[in-house]
């Protein structure tokens, strides 16, 4: 394996490692309002990833930063290309970043109700244009022989893109409902329960379209290997695992599904990067945008080294904040 | 206005718009740090609440500072594709260092920190407020070394083929001279503005006679450190002015609208008239030898005059104008450097008031201390005006123009659009962080409770 294989595998796992994490703090923003119900429960929902969207979104940050160190190329066509796309995704995701903090800084009723629609509106456009750019890495843009984008901001909404935004944002709200089932009590997580299920069907469905809709765009046949599989019927297996109190199992299986779906993009892509849509002798590769062998060396063994231990003090972080919360936990605030 | 001039306007809106929350979080990380370590040596409950009272603020900081660094990071690729591709071997190295051993470290240890009271043994809560100061410390290491390749690159080679830089040495771009400068000048200016934060709100209350004992103590420690750090702070500066004189001497001779190569050269208070159009402005008491002194470190150093150096770049480099702008450079030095003697004679005057015993009643000078924050912004701006201007007209110092660096595929109305989709947003966001660090500087410091028993609540089930 090459060090350029190594670093498309490092950026393929942080950008799973974000939905994975990101990804429930998501499904909780969306869904907050609806598994609260009222002001107290929405408190309490919002406190259950309060200690940690903060440090799941460095997640995002480290795999932008990963592909700018790795593949320069690969990250400077991506970002100008998407450009106006990632704008709308920075607003919402500083919106509801805000909104996180902000919320219970006041108790008049239009100052929640204001922060309540903007994480939810937040929570919602974030995923999906992520998933959306995600799409257009594997669906191909019209990328010049000089590697540069050459379309225009409709270019970046293909069909299949905008399926995949849709199919993230499902699985980012069924994966906050396995969350909040998991973490919270009473009539809260019985909502959470119920939304589970109610999401589910559509979820593996969406999955299902998604990856065959995959292999075809990438020309691989349609048919989903076993893995693939196993994610369609992990995100049905969630319904019926919240039912039977098992939660933590749902949580689980939900998490697989998510870790699979990103993982789609990434194994359709190898060892293209970025695909083009004026000709395959303009796809972005990752023998023409990564760095020189020196610059990755060095950052393999900064990875090496430090994200065994990000992962252990953040794997720490999910221990002591594992309790159930109820509503009595935001009373005092 | 072409792309290049709407992108370079982005990148300086939201950076120093970023630049306003850095200082106060590695400064209030570390004061909060210490309340806290005071606190769990002596057991004192005021500095329990002084800890837990600034904690908030710190917090609120962190959250814009959090978010808007996001913008800052998709910012090179979105604005300036041609930059990342051409220099994204040496440059993003850094970048993704700081993600992954500092930024990782800093997010998740404050979200331990601000939800763990209560659940975390109190040594441990401690280390992790420490931990958070830390990674704070360190994001800003790893930044300002990607800066400072920028300003004098350093640690790579021309790749034959591409054409393009290759890192070759990150040791040699970690102990970067412009680097270890940059970083203790941006550490000092850190902790002076938490300093002077942590001071504005001591001195509200103490004004209103609100908890004034909790408040000196906390105004006290602001103090202890303040006009200590800013001193020193004006040598690190000028030592740091010294270095990028021999890295960028455009960037200094332009400081002090230096046309002409003189030696010994003086420094002129203030000027009327100057920019990159009027090479004669009428300068304002002269102090001799002080320009050499601040370039060069010797009394009668040598400073190159702009017209010399342009025709020498011309020569190294090709046609065209070297000269960053001018008046941006002469006044951002002024502005820096004067506020920073107000900031030191504040800082004196408190520790004076504070010998004497009457801090509580030294109404002038608590008056003026609630106002410091807004000089720490224009001067922090001001040293951030400095540096990035005086690279102009290159984006990396004699290796790629700055008008060579934006996206190709982008045109200025795509920028502008973003331009002001960001003024609108920053627009609000400053107001509603306005209004809640001013509540919350406001509050009275939470009175201490007995940490509430957490054992009651049940564990989730795996399995059952």
């Amino acid at each position: 394996m090459t060090l350029p294989d190594i670093w498309f595998i490092a950026i393929a796992v942080l950008w799973t490692g974000f939905f994975i994490l990101e990804g429930f703090d998501f499904g909780v923003g969306m869904l907050h309002g609806v598994v609260g119900r009222d002001d107290s429960g929405r408190q309490t929902a919002i406190a259950t990833i309060g200690p940690l969207w903060d440090g799941n979104e460095v997640w995002l940050v480290v795999a932008a930063a990963a592909m700018f160190a790795a593949f320069p190329g690969w990250y400077a066509t991506m970002f100008s290309a998407l450009y106006l796309a990632l704008v709308l995704a920075l607003v919402a995701l500083i919106v509801r970043g805000m909104s996180f903090e902000y919320r219970n800084k006041d108790t008049h009723p239009r100052w929640r109700r204001t922060w309540s629609v903007l994480m939810t509106v937040g929570s919602v456009l974030a995923p999906f244009l992520l998933g959306v750019g995600l799409g257009d890495l594997l669906h191909g843009l019209p990328i010049g022989s000089d590697q540069e984008f050459a379309g225009t901001f409709a270019d970046l909404f293909p069909p299949y893109s905008l399926f995949v935004g849709l199919t993230f944002v499902l699985l980012c709200a069924l994966h906050g409902a396995t969350f909040l089932a998991l973490k919270t009590t009473a009539d809260i997580r019985e909502r959470a329960t119920r939304l589970t299920r109610r999401i589910a069907p559509f979820a593996a469905l969406a999955v299902l379209i998604y990856i065959t809709w995959s292999h075809v765009i990438s020309g691989k046949g349609f048919l989903p290997n076993v893995i693939e599989i196993a994610a369609v019927l992990a995100v049905l297996a969630a319904a019926w695992l919240v039912k039977e109190g098992k939660e933590g199992w749902a949580f689980t299986a939900t998490t697989f599904a998510m870790a699979t779906s990103v993982l789609v993009i990434f194994t359709n892509l190898h060892p293209r990067v970025m695909v083009s849509t004026t000709g395959a002798a303009n796809d972005l590769t990752l023998a023409n945008t990564a760095s020189g062998a020196y610059a990755l060396k060095v950052m393999t063994w900064v990875l090496v080294v430090l994200l065994p231990v990000v992962l252990l003090y953040q794997g720490w972080t999910y221990h002591v904040f594992r309790r159930r919360l109820s509503r009595d936990d935001v009373l005092e605030e | 206005m072409s792309n290049v001039d709407l992108a370079r306007i982005q990148f300086a809106m939201t950076s120093i718009y970023h630049f306003i929350f850095v200082p106060i979080t590695i400064g209030l990380a570390f004061l909060t740090a210490i309340l806290q370590t005071v606190w769990h040596r002596t057991g004192r409950d005021e500095y329990l609440r002084l800890t837990k009272f600034f904690g908030v603020l710190l917090v609120i900081n962190v959250a814009v500072g959090v978010v808007t660094g996001l913008v800052q990071e998709f910012q090179f690729g979105m604005d300036w594709s041609a930059y990342s591709r051409t220099v994204g071997d040496v440059f993003g190295a850094p970048l993704a260092m700081e993600g992954l051993a500092a930024f990782f470290l800093e997010s998740t240890f404050l979200g331990l920190w601000i939800f763990g009271w209560g659940k975390l043994s109190r040594r441990i809560h401690l280390t992790a407020i420490w931990l958070v100061a830390l990674g704070a410390a360190g994001s800003a290491a790893f930044i300002l070394a990607a800066n400072s390749w920028m300003q004098h690159p350093v640690g790579y080679e021309i790749n034959t083929t591409t054409g393009r830089p290759q890192l070759n040495d990150i040791w040699a771009v970690m102990t970067n001279p412009v680097f270890l400068w940059a970083y203790a000048h941006v550490l000092l200016a850190a902790l002076v503005t938490g300093c002077v934060v942590m001071l504005a709100v001591s001195a509200w209350h103490l004004r209103r006679r609100s908890n004034p004992e909790v408040f000196t103590r906390s105004a006290k420690l602001a103090l202890v450190i303040l006009a200590p750090a800013m001193i020193f702070q004006m040598f690190i500066g000028s030592e740091l002015g010294v270095v990028e004189a021999k890295y960028q001497p455009m960037k200094i001779a332009a400081a002090e609208a230096q046309w002409e190569t003189c030696q010994p050269c003086s420094f002129s208070i203030f000027q009327i008239g100057g920019g990159n159009n009027d090479q004669t402005p009428t300068k304002i008491i002269e102090v001799p030898y002080l320009l050499s002194l601040l370039a060069t470190n010797h009394l009668d150093g040598q400073v190159i005059g702009l017209n010399e150096l342009n025709a020498q770049y011309q020569q190294q480099y090709g046609p065209g104008n070297y000269v960053p702008n001018v008046f941006i450079q002469y006044w951002a030095m002024r502005v820096m450097a004067y506020l920073a003697v107000v900031i030191v004679l504040l800082g004196l005057w408190g520790l004076w008031v504070m010998r004497r015993k009457h801090l509580e009643t030294a109404h002038r000078f608590l008056w003026l201390a609630m106002w410091a924050p807004v000089l720490l912004f224009l001067t922090n701006t001001a040293g951030w005006l400095l540096t990035e201007s005086g690279r102009q007209p290159w984006i990396v110092q004699g290796i790629l123009l700055t008008k060579n660096g934006v996206s190709p595929s982008i045109s200025a109305t795509t920028v502008a659009i973003s331009l002001t989709v960001f003024f609108l947003l920053y627009a609000a966001l400053t107001i509603v962080w306005l209004v809640l660090m001013l509540r919350y500087a406001r509050k009275a410091p939470p009175p201490t409770v007995p940490a509430a028993d957490d054992t009651t609540a049940p564990e989730p089930t795996f399995a059952r």
